[in-house]
């Protein structure tokens, strides 16, 4: 391990929905793991772990501020988490939310996960067992995605040309 | 002939939606843009533009709903954007409503999150928006939604 370095796993669920799968996982795999630094976002989960630190809300600095210090996020597969870790260059491992657990309204995160997973910007669990094969192989560290801060130079040059052209009939409306 | 600066108004509910949002803000440089979003948000994200608050609200919680309408018609109202440009869900579409009645021009982009079918919020600003995008290319489809890149 490099000095300097946070061996902190950091765990999100969001701001809207418990995920008590993904933080009862969390919680049983760190409780194998003694002093592994684990901090878990829990949301309004019924459950409460045991052996990992963890707040149900942070404010939006805090959260900034574990995802800067952390080695690895693990996270449901929403897309604030996913691209605020990937801004920073933080490994994703993602387990995504099933509306059959009644963990969301619809899968639309299984796609998203998916999607991510295919371009190797994700890792993806698709259940809790290989959630726990992923964080146990993770111990050894490969180099990561990080990406920009901004959109695709395609979705910024359209918008410009919309934002110009509109300013234009406007004027001369 | 120089380039009028435009008024912009950016706007997003919470969340992924927000950091979806930020993530355009190359598209803005040289015009006046303000932000809309929920709160509680870091507002200090993109400073120096202005952002205002709204409450969060969606289809099953109805009295936040006609509380966020309220807002937003006053924040489009006092800023007449030449511009509404929204990354979703909710407060976008009502900023695309209030926009067009105010002469703006529209676009609402739905959520990368959305890659399998449009969102409740995009099916509904179809036909709505000046332009609804999706971020995925195989969505598209001639009658709209169209794909004009995406946010990563």
């Amino acid at each position: 391990m490099l000095l300097g370095v946070s061996r902190m796993i950091f765990v999100a669920v969001g701001t809207q929905l418990p995920f008590d799968r993904l933080i009862r996982t969390m919680d049983e795999w760190a409780s194998a793991l003694p002093g592994r630094d684990v901090f878990a976002q829990i949301a309004g989960g019924s459950y409460v772990p045991k052996h990992i630190q963890w707040a149900r809300s942070m404010l939006p600095e805090d959260f900034q501020s574990k995802l800067e210090h952390c080695q690895l996020l693990v996270a449901h597969a929403g897309i604030g988490s996913i691209l605020s870790a990937l801004e920073l260059g933080k490994p994703v491992i993602v387990l995504p939310r099933q509306a059959e657990l009644g963990e969301h309204r619809n899968d639309h995160q299984l796609a998203t996960a998916k999607r991510f997973g295919a371009r190797g910007m994700v890792r993806v669990a698709q259940n809790e067992k290989e959630l726990c094969q992923l964080l146990d192989q993770f111990e050894t560290p490969v180099s990561e995605t990080r990406i920009t801060n901004q959109a695709s130079p395609e979705l910024i040059r359209n918008l410009r040309q919309f934002i110009s052209q509109a300013t234009i009939s406007q004027r001369g409306a | 002939m120089s380039e009028r600066r435009a008024k912009i108004l950016a706007v997003s509910s919470g969340g992924g939606h927000w950091v979806q949002l930020q993530r355009l803000r190359p598209a803005f440089v040289g015009h006046h843009v303000t932000f809309v979003t929920v709160g509680p948000c870091d507002t200090t994200a993109v400073s120096p533009d202005p952002v205002k608050l709204i409450p969060d609200a969606n289809a099953r919680t109805p009295f936040r709903m006609v509380w966020l309408l309220f807002r937003m018609a006053w924040i489009v109202l006092r800023i007449r954007p030449d511009v509404v440009i929204t990354t979703g869900a909710a407060p976008g579409y009502w900023a695309i409503r209030f926009g067009r009645w105010c002469g703006a021009k529209t676009v609402f982009i739905d959520s990368i999150a959305n890659a399998e079918h449009l969102s409740f919020s995009g099916r509904l600003s179809l036909g709505r928006a000046d332009v609804t995008l999706t971020q995925w290319s195989d969505l598209a489809q001639d009658q709209g939604p169209c794909f004009w890149g995406s946010v990563v």
